[in-house]
């Protein structure tokens, strides 16, 4: 049985463990909040995009656009974003399952966050691309990677480009999901993009009859318009995929830190009832004898 | 009255009746009042101008795109700033990296130095904005 001082340092240590585990469970609270209003402040840009996207889709040939374009071709980019930090869960775990299931000899990565990184490494999987994005994360950062996928789509080296990352879908859910990013689906451009967590009711069904009453003019044509809506559409994307991935990622942290704490916190319950009872053990023991000395020198 | 939204991927920046709107267009300056025919336009980066109560409020905004119906005007961009969040030293410096970048940048990348262009105009744009009431 462990002595008095042993029980005494366990407890100071997995005290320590506990208040570490709770401040960062405070911060990520903090972050995911913020993380959170970030994806709602930018649906409303999401909504009015999906609106020109609705009008503009009737008046362009939708094939005609290289971005547009479907190939037969198997070559598959994957993005997978990931977290940089861990301590989250199975958050990184879950996604990675989700994107081995999706892979095939054809595939090759690009990732954002560390974990992903290191885990594709291991297994000796090409990665193609490393993206570092700051958190929280500003829009500008998400144009580069945009543009890395869409040149690797344009000059062939790749039929499709797909994405993988985690679905907010509520503080204590998330869900990894992996999409096509490119080429873009016209059928599914205007409709509401099923991966949204974040205040899901927000967008609705973009209304066609409302859309199609006002016949559009466009400036200076629908081709100049599409060419460049359809670029920052996709910085649009990305940028909403990496916001969904953060909130899940700080969602994530929140709850195991929770749930760390409260271990940490049973445990130092658990200890101090050991030490205790160790403790009057050791009285009774002194006590004891200290009797059976005075009964002995009667 | 016209409805006039205009957001940013980050935030809505601003959402109100106003009498008139001014848009920098691709075709050049653009104005809009109620009862417009319905409109999608590109936007350059330039001043975007609204009256209100009969006082003029002016944005520099980035590139993106306005839709104009009847009733509303929705300006979607990349940024949008009023005179007294621009920052001209920073708007300077800004500009001179990217001035600077694009000497660099190769001639195959086109589409690197548009965006360059395009950050070196809505830069100008803010500081045109700033230093016309002076």
């Amino acid at each position: 049985m462990a002595n008095l001082r042993d029980i005494r340092r366990r407890i100071k240590s997995v005290k320590n463990t506990a208040q570490i585990t709770r401040a960062m469970q405070l911060v990520a609270a903090a972050k995911m909040k913020k993380a959170q209003d970030q994806a709602l402040a930018g649906r409303e840009y999401a909504d009015q995009l999906n609106q020109v996207l609705v009008n503009l889709k009737e008046n362009v040939d939708e094939e005609s656009h290289s971005l547009l374009e479907r190939r037969d071709g198997e070559k598959t980019l994957t993005l997978v974003i990931s977290t940089d930090k861990g301590l989250c869960g199975g958050l990184n775990a879950n996604l990675l399952k989700l994107v081995r299931s999706e892979q095939n000899e054809h595939t090759t990565y690009a990732t954002v966050g560390k974990k992903a990184r290191i885990q594709l490494e291991k297994t000796g999987d090409e990665i193609k691309a490393d993206f570092v994005v700051a958190d929280p994360v500003a829009f500008s950062e998400a144009r580069p990677i945009a543009k890395f996928l869409t040149e690797q789509f344009l000059d062939g080296s790749y039929d499709k480009i797909k994405v993988c990352f985690t679905n907010f879908v509520s503080t204590l859910t998330q869900t990894p999901h992996c999409s096509q990013l490119l080429p873009i689906e016209a059928d599914k451009l205007a409709e509401k993009r099923d991966y949204e967590g974040v205040g899901k009711d927000v967008i609705k069904e973009t209304d066609h009859a409302s859309a199609m009453s006002n016949d559009y003019e466009f400036e200076p044509s629908p081709e100049v318009v599409l060419d460049t809506l359809l670029p920052q559409y996709l910085n649009f994307q990305i940028y909403q995929m990496i916001l969904e991935a953060r909130a899940s990622e700080h969602s994530a942290r929140m709850v195991s830190m929770k749930a760390a704490t409260d271990n940490a916190n049973n445990m130092i319950d658990d200890l101090t009832l050991d030490y205790n009872k160790l403790r009057q053990a050791a009285i009774t023991a002194e006590l004891l004898e200290i009797t059976t000395a005075m009964k002995a020198m009667e | 009255m016209l409805q006039l939204e205009i957001v940013t991927p980050e935030k809505k920046i601003f959402s109100d009746t106003v009498s008139d709107v001014y848009l920098p267009g691709a075709g050049g300056e653009m104005g809009v009042l109620e009862l417009h025919a319905a409109l999608v336009t590109a936007l350059h980066p330039g001043e975007l101008r609204y009256e209100k109560d009969g006082e003029v409020h002016a944005l520099a905004i980035g590139s993106g795109f306005a839709e104009v119906t009847q009733e509303k005007v929705s300006v979607l961009t990349d940024s949008a700033y009023g005179e007294d969040d621009i920052d001209e030293a920073a708007e300077e410096a800004a500009m001179k990296r990217a001035e600077e970048q694009l000497e660099k940048v190769s001639a195959e990348d086109a589409e690197e130095a548009a965006y360059l262009q395009a950050t070196i105009a809505t830069n100008a744009a803010r500081l045109q904005l700033k230093r016309k009431h002076r």
